[in-house]
């Protein structure tokens, strides 16, 4: 089974890079793009009997280490299999 | 007066504190390696400056779950007194013992150079040679070094006088231009409640001696040094 995590920086949480792409791309003429944020996606494939499961254990995974609380929200997806 | 300085892969300030802590007090600190699952009772032990597992996923998430940090963790519960320098700070708050967390810098460079701080808290183990509100010349060099907390933690810090250092000028004034990194409320070290915990971004054991220009990390370590005594 596959699983995606994204992470994102929290509201309100200061987004440097997120910030610094927004400028560069309105600089390169996007003036459209109103809000960028740059957070992570980390893919795994793990052994499990189903998503329930699996999320169970991703999840906590999540919280001992793919995320900080502190500053960042995840998501967890389920990838179809090939 | 027994001093243990983790190594982690990527640490490359290890040996500097050494010799910083040395120099005050004649004595050796051993130097543990982040496999090892034992930990031999420390009066003091250092989480040194660097880039602990490349600063993979997040500065210091990976070394705040190597072996050795449950040691560390259990020996700070009895009391032992920690001491994170840079990239040690970040292993404590990514290990839970401080809170917030440090994020990177707001102008998005990595900023190396020498830094004023006010020393806030003259009372801790870590910090009681300095006369509160002193101002000490220390150098910084990180990329990860804004910190950051919710305003609860952040009151609480303050609230409790657990701000040890924060950025300034040579005149003390702490403003949004004296911050080199976007640093909430300028903070540039914190204790934790107990006291036994301090992180600091700035590295005091780059201002031990003069061959660096600077002597101001001098009264640090003769703090904590007094203190175990």
């Amino acid at each position: 089974m596959k699983s995606l995590v994204k992470i994102m920086p929290k509201k309100g949480v200061l987004d440097p890079q997120g910030k610094a792409i927004e400028n560069s791309l309105k600089q390169l003429g996007f003036p459209q793009i109103k809000k960028v944020k740059q957070g992570k996606i980390i893919e795994i494939e793990i052994d499990a009997d189903n998503e329930s499961d699996a999320r169970e254990i991703i999840t906590n995974a999540s919280n001992k280490l793919l995320a900080n609380l502190v500053i960042e929200d995840y998501e967890i997806t389920f990838l179809k299999e090939d | 007066m027994r001093v243990s300085v983790i190594v982690f892969p990527g640490s490359n300030c290890d040996r500097d504190v050494a010799v910083s802590l040395k120099k005050f007090s004649n004595k050796s600190p051993l130097m543990i390696w982040h496999k090892e699952t034992s930990l031999p009772d420390s009066d003091l032990i250092v989480l040194p400056g660097g880039f602990s597992y490349g600063d993979y996923l997040r500065c210091g998430s990976m070394a705040a779950n190597s072996p050795i940090m449950k040691e560390v963790k259990k020996s700070a519960e009895k009391g032992s007194s920690i001491l994170g320098i840079c990239n040690g700070f970040q292993i404590l708050t990514e290990s839970g013992l401080l809170p917030g967390t440090l994020i990177r810098n707001q102008g998005l460079s990595f900023i190396c150079k020498n830094t004023s701080l006010k020393v806030e808290n003259d009372k801790s183990f870590f910090t009681h040679n300095y006369n509160k509100n002193e101002i000490v010349n220390i150098p910084i060099a990180h990329n990860e070094g804004n910190y950051f907390a919710d305003e609860n933690v952040i009151k609480d810090i303050e609230d409790k006088n657990l701000v040890a250092f924060r950025y300034c000028n040579k005149n003390g004034d702490i403003n949004e231009e004296t911050n080199p990194n976007g640093s909430l409320k300028n903070i540039a070290g914190i204790i934790n409640e107990k006291g036994n915990v301090l992180g600091m971004m700035p590295h005091p054991e780059r201002a031990t001696d003069d061959i660096t220009g600077l002597n101001d990390g001098e009264k640090f370590f003769t703090s904590i040094i007094e203190s175990i005594k």
